[in-house]
């Protein structure tokens, strides 16, 4: 079957969503990013939807999953890229994506998972 | 109003839901929405589609482009034969589910479009209508 790459940037892994996403390849990919958090002790998930034309509920719902099994597992997830239509989209829809972090691009959720990183060894 | 260009698409699977997707974004192009229409037509027909295939039990999706005094329109029309929907009011309610959803799907296409319409029949089935106008 086919599977959305889940790749390892040091402390962090990176998720490039890029297709038309299927609903089982979402489904499998949450799977497989729960495994990965703990398999390679993760600090932070990255997921990169500036490829995304469209995010509609199921897709939002399957984010906020994501966020939430990452924060459990003690990993932060900070979504990137999103495109400013699909922002306007999902607010109309009624999709707050609470408790999701965002950044504009990757290097810029890099920093903001390295600063909240630091935040929380000096505590 | 002429009311043309019209396509039948099955709705039945998850590749059916990418073909959905497309098939909108290329009539959307075509009628030169904004980026912006585009992606809100595209979200609401993929929610309307979600909805066809889980809880429909499949069906079909009619694409017509609408011109109307010079104003140039995109209507899809989603239809099915399944359980059809008890309490409409209650369904299109903001966060309400009978499964494992966020509820959003009807009331957000709604509010992604200009006109919505939706008609159904408790063991017969449900047809949801939507346009987006130019
Ligand atoms: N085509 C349909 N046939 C039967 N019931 C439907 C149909 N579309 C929607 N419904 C009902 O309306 C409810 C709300 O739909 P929606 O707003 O899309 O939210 P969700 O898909 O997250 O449940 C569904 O849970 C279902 O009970
Ligand atoms: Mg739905």
């Amino acid at each position: 079957m086919e599977r959305i790459p889940i790749l390892r940037m040091g402390e962090f892994l990176l998720v490039t969503i890029q297709v038309d996403m299927h609903d089982r390849l979402a489904q499998a990919l949450q799977d497989d990013l729960a495994e990965r958090v703990v398999k390679d002790s993760a600090q932070g998930v990255l997921i990169d939807i500036s490829s995304m034309e469209i995010v509609d509920s199921f897709m939002g719902r399957m984010i906020g999953t994501i966020a939430m099994i990452c924060a459990t597992l003690d990993a932060q997830t900070v979504v990137v890229g999103m495109r400013p239509a699909v922002a306007i989209t999902l607010v109309e829809l009624g999709i707050a994506l609470e408790g999701v972090r965002t950044a504009l691009n990757v290097d810029k959720g890099m920093e903001l998972l390295v600063a909240s990183r630091g935040k929380r060894s000096m505590a | 109003m002429t009311i043309n260009n019209y396509e039948i698409l099955p709705i039945k699977s998850p590749d059916d839901l990418v073909r959905v997707r497309q098939a909108t974004r290329a009539l959307a192009i075509q009628l030169g929405f904004s980026l912006v229409e585009q992606t809100k037509m595209v979200t609401a027909a993929s929610e309307l589609a979600r909805n066809t295939m889980t809880f429909g039990g499949g069906g079909t999706l009619r694409l017509e482009t609408l011109l109307d005094n010079g104003r140039k329109g995109l209507r899809l029309t989603f239809e099915d034969h399944g359980p059809g929907i008890p309490d409409i009011d209650l369904a299109m309610t903001d966060a309400y589910t009978s499964g494992n959803g966020l509820g959003l799907g009807l009331g957000g296409a709604k509010r992604l479009v200009n006109e919505f319409e939706i008609s159904s029949r408790v063991g017969e089935g449900t047809r949801v209508s939507i346009t987006r106008w130019k």
